[in-house]
C-alpha cells in the first residue's frame, strides 16, 4: 500500500510544506486507493477524479507562488453528501435528489477549498441522516472495512469508511444523535461533535435543525483537531452560529496531559444491552485515564434516560417540516402525473425510503394539534432537564465519560426490520445532541468477542471542545504506546 | 393502539406522501411501537420546566437591509423538472391557498 | 339574492373584523438580501434561501423588525419583550419550503387600538395584533378561463415575491356599528393605510399588492346578544371592495339565516364585478398547521432602548395631525374630510406656511386646482403649480392688484406653464386698474349711456348700481377693482 495513503494529515501536510511530495502526487494517490478498494468499501456516491486534481494542482501552484498556506492545503478531505458543493452532486443520500448539483456551496466546504484542501468525493449516507448503518441510504450500504458484512455505522457511514480504509486522511460529517461518533467508534476512527453552532451549517441540508452539527472525522485525535479548527468559526449567514473564537483544538490536541483533570463516569450508561467486549474495553479506559493522573468519580445524570424518546420526538417533528420542501416543484425527481397535489404525494412516495417515511409520519403526528403538548412540547421539556443534568454534572467535574454506543459494528440486515432497534445505537451519544455541547469519539480498543472497534466517548460543556482533544489526545498517546501501534494496523480486512 | 390505519392514513395526506396499501398496513404497527417508546416523556413530571427550543441562548441576530448578490435566473432555475417564460412550470393547482 | 342590505341590517346586528397585509418598504427580503423591487424579470430576485434551496437558512432582517415595531407603536401596541418566529406547515406551489417562516402565539406587538371617524363618530378598533412573516411567490394559472386557479391546465411560478417581509395586523372584532359596518370596515383600511405611508413602511399600493385585506363578517340577530359564525372574505383589492363585500356578506347571510339555515364558516372569494362573494374552502376542516417555533432562528428581544429610539423616530399620525390642523385652520371635520379626500393637506400647509391664510389656501386648493388636478386625473400635489405660487397669488388679490376674476386667469397661465404669477400677471397685463382717471373715464361713459338706471339710485335704488359696475368692469376688460368702480361711481353721482 502506497505509503501516502497512511500518513496522517499531519504529516502529509508537513510533507508538502517541505517540498517532499506534491499536492498532485498525495490526490493520485488517494484517488488511486479509492479505486483500489471502492468497489468493496463504498463509502463513495461520487468521487471527484479530474476535479479533485485540478484542486491539487492549484494548491501545489499557490506554494508555488510563495502564498502561505495552512495545514490543510493539499489534503484529500472525503465529503458527506449532506454539504452542498458546486460542481459536485449532492444527494443527501436520497433517490428525490439524485443528480442535484447544487448553485451554491455551503460555508464550510468554501471555507476547506479557500485553505487549499482537496475535496475528493461525496461520501455515502443514511437517507437525509436519519439512521445508523447506511442501510437506509437510497444507494445501497457502505461496509465496515474491518469486516465487510457489517455496517460502517451512521448516518456519516460513508466518511467513517472512507478515513478507515485509507481512501482519505479526513473526513467531513454531521452529527444530529450521534452521526459522527458513533460510525468513528465502529470503524475505529476518531470524530468530533463540536458545540453546536460552533461550525456553521449553511449549506448543510437540514435534518433537524436545532441538534445538527458538522464536524470532523481522521484517522488520529491530531488530524481530526486540525479539520475542526478550519471549518469551525461564526458565520453571518447562520443565525444559530455562535460568535465567539474557535476553542483552541489544536492546541490541546498537542497537550495530551489530564494530571488533575475530574472525570466523570456516568453511570446511566452501562448495564444490560451493552456489549461485554466493548464495556471491558470502556472499563480499561477508565482505568488509564486515573493511571494518568485524572480524578475519576461516577456521575449520575438522572433524565438521560430520556434523552431517546425526546430525540425520537423532536428530530422527527423537525425533520418533517424539513423535507417538505421536496415535492418535485422545483428540483430533483418529480415523478407521476395529476395535480400539484398528486405529483408531490407521488414524487415523495418514489423519492423517500422507508425510514424517512416513518420519521416523517411520526413528526407529523407530534406537531399535530392535539398531541403537540404531549409529545413535541413534552420532549422539549425533557431537553431542559437534560441540560440541567449535565450543567450539574460539570460544575463537579470537567468531561463526562462513557461508551460511545452499546454494541461493536453488527451485521449488514440485523436491524434493518426492527427501528427500534437500530435507535439503541444511539443511547449514549443522544443526550450531548440535545443539550449542543460538544463529545468526541476515541477509538479504545478490539472488542474481544468480535475483534472489532469500540469507542470511548468524552463530553464537555459547551465551547470546551479543546477539552475534548486534550482528554482524547492522551487516552490516544497511552494506548498506542500499549499496543506498539495505532489501533488501525490491527484490521484484517481492507485497513492494510 | 396507539395509532389507527386510519390515522396514518390521514398524517400521509397531510405530509403529502402517497403510500402504498402495504406501506400503510406496516406502518400503524411499527409506529404504533415507537409511539409507545417515546410516550416515555410523559413520565418525566415537567410542571413548570420551560421548554428548551434553542439551544445556545442566543437573541437578536440579526442582517442589516443591505443589497447581496443573489442568483441568476439560470442559476434559480437549474434544477427545475419543467420550466416556461423563465418560470417553474408546475402541474395544475387543485386547492387555492 | 333577494335579501336587501337595508333589510338585513334592520334585523341583525353585523360584526366585523380585518386581516390587513402589509409588505414593507425595505431595500431587502425579509430573510436574505434579495432585492425587493416590484415588476422585476421573474425569479431574477432569488437566491437559496428565499428558494428554499437544501441548506439554506434564514437571517433576519433588522429593518423589518424596527418597522414592525414602528407599526405597532403607531397602533398603539404593547411591544414584546421576547417573541420568536414559528413555522406554519402547509403544502403550496408558492412556497418555497412549503412552510412559511411567520410568527404564531408570540407576536411582535399585541393589544393596540386605531381610532376610526366613521358617520360623524369615533369608533375605537381593537388591534389584536401585529406580527411579521414572509410573503410566498406568485403563479400565473395558465389554460383556464378566467386567469384563475379553477381550469388552469398548469401553473407558473415566480419566487421574486417570496421572502418579502410581510406585516399581518389583525383587528379585534369589531361591534356595534350598525348600518355603518360596510363603511366602518373601509375606513379603518383608509385610517390604517393612511398611518402605514405616514410612517414611511410601506407603499400601500392595493393595486400593486403592498396592501392586502382579508374581510371577516358576521351577524346576529337584534337584540340575541350573542355573535354569529363568520366568514371570511379573500380577493378584496381595493377600498371601495372592502365596503361592498361587507355589505354583500351581511345581506347574503341574512337570507341564509332568514331561510332557516346556518352560516357556514368557510373562506369565500370576492367578485369584482358581481360584487358578491362566492364559496372557497370550507373552514370546518380547518388546516392543521403543525406551529412550531423556527429552530433556525433565535428568539427576537427587543429591549427598551431600542424601543424608546424607534418610538421617538414616529412621526406625527393621521389622527394628531387632523386634531392639529382642525385647531389651527379653524376646520369643520366636514371641511377637514374635504381637505383629505382631496389629497390636499400637505400642499395647503405648505401654502399657508408660504404666507397665505387658511381661507385663502383652502378655497384656491379645493376650487381650480381641485377640479384641474381632477380633469387631468392627477393629484393636486401632481399640478405644475407650487403651493408658494398659490400663495403669491393669494397675496396679490389681497394687496389689490389681481381680483378673483384675474387670480383665476393667472393660475390658469401658470397651470398651462407661462411662468410664475408675476410673470402671467406681466406678460398677460392681467393687473387690476388701480389708476383712477382711467376708471373715472370709463365711469363717465357708462353713466351717459344709463340715465334711466342713474335715475333709479338717485331715487334710492343704490343695488342698480351694479348695472353700471358691470358696464365699467367690461368696459376695462375685467381688471378692474369693483369694490373700488362702485365707490367711485357713488362718489361721482352724489
Amino acid at each position: 500500500m502506497d505509503e501516502l495513503i497512511t500518513m496522517t494529515a499531519a504529516d502529509l501536510s508537513a510533507a508538502m510544506a517541505a517540498g517532499e511530495v506534491s499536492a498532485a502526487e498525495v490526490t493520485t494517490a488517494h484517488l488511486d486507493r479509492i479505486a483500489a478498494v471502492d468497489d468493496r468499501v463504498k463509502a463513495f456516491l461520487h468521487v471527484a477524479g479530474d476535479d479533485a486534481l485540478a484542486q491539487a494542482r492549484e494548491v501545489d501552484a499557490r506554494r508555488k507562488a510563495g502564498e502561505p498556506l495552512g495545514p490543510l492545503a493539499g489534503v484529500p478531505v472525503a465529503v458527506k453528501d449532506l454539504f452542498t458543493t458546486v460542481g459536485m452532486p449532492t444527494t443527501c443520500g436520497s433517490k428525490i435528489l439524485q443528480g442535484w448539483r447544487p448553485p451554491y456551496e455551503s460555508t464550510i466546504t468554501r471555507r476547506l477549498r479557500d485553505a487549499g484542501a482537496v475535496l475528493i468525493g461525496k461520501t455515502n449516507m443514511d437517507e437525509f441522516a436519519m439512521g445508523s448503518s447506511t442501510e437506509n441510504s437510497g444507494f445501497g450500504p457502505s461496509h465496515n472495512p474491518w469486516d465487510l458484512d457489517k455496517v460502517p455505522g451512521s448516518s456519516s457511514g460513508g466518511s467513517s469508511a472512507a478515513v478507515a480504509a485509507y481512501e482519505a486522511p479526513l473526513a467531513l460529517g454531521t452529527d444530529t444523535g450521534g452521526s459522527i461518533r458513533q460510525p468513528a467508534a465502529v470503524c475505529g476512527v476518531v470524530g468530533t461533535k463540536p458545540t453546536y453552532g460552533g461550525s456553521s451549517r449553511y449549506g448543510v441540508v437540514a435534518f433537524a435543525s436545532s441538534l445538527d452539527t458538522p464536524g470532523p472525522l481522521g484517522r488520529t485525535v491530531l488530524d481530526a483537531a486540525l479539520l475542526h479548527e478550519v471549518m469551525s468559526g461564526h458565520d453571518p449567514m447562520d443565525s444559530t452560529s455562535i460568535n465567539a473564537p474557535v476553542p483552541p483544538v489544536v492546541e490541546a490536541a498537542r497537550h495530551a496531559d489530564v494530571a488533575g483533570l475530574r472525570i466523570g463516569v456516568v453511570s446511566e450508561f452501562s448495564g444490560d444491552g451493552y456489549q461485554p467486549g466493548v464495556m471491558t474495553r470502556f472499563t480499561e479506559a477508565v482505568d488509564l485515564l486515573e493511571a494518568l493522573g485524572a480524578k475519576v468519580t461516577e456521575i449520575s445524570c438522572p433524565h438521560f434516560k430520556y434523552a431517546l424518546p425526546a430525540y425520537y420526538l423532536i428530530a422527527p417533528s423537525e425533520a418533517s417540516s424539513n423535507l417538505a420542501r421536496f415535492d418535485g416543484m422545483r428540483y430533483g425527481l418529480r415523478t407521476g402525473t395529476g395535480s400539484a397535489e398528486e405529483v408531490m404525494a407521488l414524487t415523495r412516495a418514489a423519492g423517500f425510503g422507508a425510514e424517512v417515511k416513518r420519521r416523517i409520519i411520526l413528526g407529523t403526528y407530534a406537531l399535530s394539534s392535539g398531541y403537540y403538548d404531549a409529545y413535541y412540547g413534552k420532549a422539549q421539556q425533557v431537553r431542559t432537564l437534560i441540560i440541567r443534568d449535565f450543567d450539574a454534572a460539570f460544575s463537579q467535574v470537567d468531561v463526562l465519560i462513557s461508551p460511545v454506543t452499546p454494541t461493536t459494528a453488527f451485521p449488514l440486515g440485523e436491524r434493518v426490520d426492527d427501528p427500534m432497534a437500530m435507535y439503541l445505537a444511539d443511547l449514549c451519544t443522544i443526550p450531548t445532541d440535545l443539550a449542543g455541547n460538544a463529545a468526541i469519539s476515541v477509538p479504545c480498543g478490539l472488542a474481544d468477542e468480535d475483534g472489532l472497534p469500540a469507542g470511548l466517548q468524552v463530553m464537555a460543556p459547551p465551547l470546551a471542545d479543546d477539552r475534548l482533544y486534550r482528554v482524547a489526545a492522551a487516552v490516544e498517546a497511552a494506548l498506542e504506546q500499549r499496543w506498539g501501534h495505532p489501533l488501525l494496523a490491527e484490521a484484517k480486512g481492507l485497513a492494510r | 393502539m396507539p395509532i389507527t390505519r386510519d390515522e396514518v392514513a390521514h398524517l400521509a395526506r397531510l405530509s403529502r406522501l402517497a403510500l402504498s396499501d402495504e406501506e400503510l398496513d406496516h406502518l400503524a404497527p411499527q409506529l404504533g411501537q415507537i409511539i409507545e417508546a417515546v410516550a416515555q416523556v410523559q413520565e418525566v413530571a415537567a410542571d413548570g420546566i420551560p421548554p428548551t427550543s434553542h439551544a445556545t441562548g442566543l437573541t437578536n441576530v440579526f442582517r442589516e437591509d443591505e443589497p447581496a448578490p443573489c442568483l441568476t435566473p439560470e442559476e434559480a432555475l437549474s434544477g427545475a423538472p419543467a420550466v416556461e417564460m423563465q418560470r417553474f412550470k408546475v402541474p395544475r393547482i387543485l386547492v387555492e391557498e | 339574492m333577494t335579501v336587501t342590505y337595508e333589510s338585513a341590517i334592520g334585523r341583525y346586528e353585523p360584526v366585523f373584523g380585518l386581516e390587513t397585509h402589509v409588505e414593507l418598504g425595505t431595500r431587502t427580503k425579509m430573510f436574505c438580501g434579495c432585492g425587493t423591487t416590484f415588476g422585476a424579470e421573474p425569479n431574477s430576485q432569488t437566491c437559496p434561501v428565499c428558494l428554499g434551496l437544501p441548506g439554506s437558512l434564514p437571517v433576519v432582517n433588522r429593518r423589518a423588525i424596527e418597522y414592525t415595531i414602528k407599526i405597532g407603536l403607531a397602533l398603539n401596541c404593547s411591544i414584546a419583550s421576547w417573541c420568536r418566529f414559528a413555522r406554519k406547515n402547509y403544502f403550496y406551489p408558492d412556497m418555497p419550503k412549503n412552510f412559511q417562516i411567520s410568527q404564531y402565539d408570540e407576536p411582535l406587538c399585541v393589544d393596540g387600538y386605531l381610532d376610526v371617524a366613521v358617520g360623524g363618530k369615533t369608533v375605537r378598533v381593537g388591534i389584536e395584533r401585529v406580527h411579521l412573516e414572509e410573503d410566498t411567490g406568485k403563479s400565473l394559472h395558465v389554460g383556464g378561463a378566467t386567469g384563475r386557479i379553477q381550469g388552469a391546465e398548469y401553473s407558473l411560478v415566480d419566487y421574486n415575491r417570496a421572502g418579502i417581509p410581510l406585516v399581518e395586523i389583525v383587528t379585534k372584532p369589531v361591534p356595534g356599528t350598525g348600518f355603518l359596518a360596510p363603511e366602518g370596515a373601509k375606513a379603518y383600511v383608509t385610517e390604517l393605510r393612511d398611518v402605514l405611508r405616514t410612517l414611511g413602511v410601506s407603499d400601500v399600493r392595493m393595486e400593486e399588492g403592498s396592501l392586502r385585506c382579508d374581510v371577516n363578517t358576521s351577524i346576529s340577530p337584534r337584540g340575541s346578544g350573542t355573535w354569529g359564525t363568520r366568514t371570511e372574505t379573500k380577493n378584496v383589492n381595493s377600498l371601495r371592495s372592502v365596503e361592498r363585500s361587507v355589505r354583500s356578506e351581511i345581506a347574503r347571510q341574512a337570507e341564509v339565516l332568514d331561510g332557516g339555515g346556518r352560516v357556514i364558516q368557510e373562506t369565500r372569494h370576492f367578485h369584482e364585478d358581481t360584487g358578491v362573494t362566492t364559496s372557497g374552502r370550507s373552514k370546518e376542516e380547518a388546516q392543521d398547521y403543525r406551529y412550531f417555533p423556527e429552530p433556525d432562528l433565535v428568539p427576537v428581544a427587543p429591549d427598551e432602548e431600542w424601543v424608546k429610539a424607534i418610538a421617538a423616530t414616529l412621526p406625527e399620525l393621521p389622527s394628531a395631525r387632523r386634531a392639529r390642523l382642525i385647531e389651527s385652520w379653524s376646520l369643520s371635520e366636514l371641511e377637514f374630510e374635504a381637505l383629505r379626500n382631496a389629497g390636499a393637506l400637505d400642499v395647503v400647509e405648505a401654502t399657508i406656511a408660504a404666507g397665505a391664510s387658511p381661507a385663502d389656501a383652502r378655497k384656491w386648493w379645493l376650487s381650480e386646482l381641485a377640479r384641474r388636478a381632477n380633469d387631468m386625473g392627477i393629484e393636486v400635489s401632481e399640478l405644475p403649480i407650487t403651493p408658494a405660487e398659490v400663495a403669491r397669488v393669494a397675496e396679490l388679490v389681497a394687496a389689490g392688484t389681481l381680483n378673483d376674476r384675474l387670480a383665476r386667469q393667472v393660475i390658469e397661465g401658470v397651470l398651462d406653464e407661462e411662468g410664475t404669477p408675476d410673470e402671467v400677471v406681466a406678460a398677460r397685463g392681467l393687473a387690476v386698474v388701480s389708476d383712477d382717471s382711467a376708471l373715472l373715464t370709463a365711469i363717465d361713459e357708462a353713466i351717459a349711456a344709463n340715465p334711466d338706471v342713474v335715475a333709479r339710485i338717485r331715487s334710492g335704488r343704490v343695488q342698480a348700481v351694479g348695472v353700471l359696475v358691470g358696464a365699467v368692469m367690461k368696459a376695462t376688460g375685467g381688471k378692474a377693482d369693483a369694490a373700488r368702480v362702485r365707490q367711485l361711481i357713488m362718489d361721482r353721482l352724489s
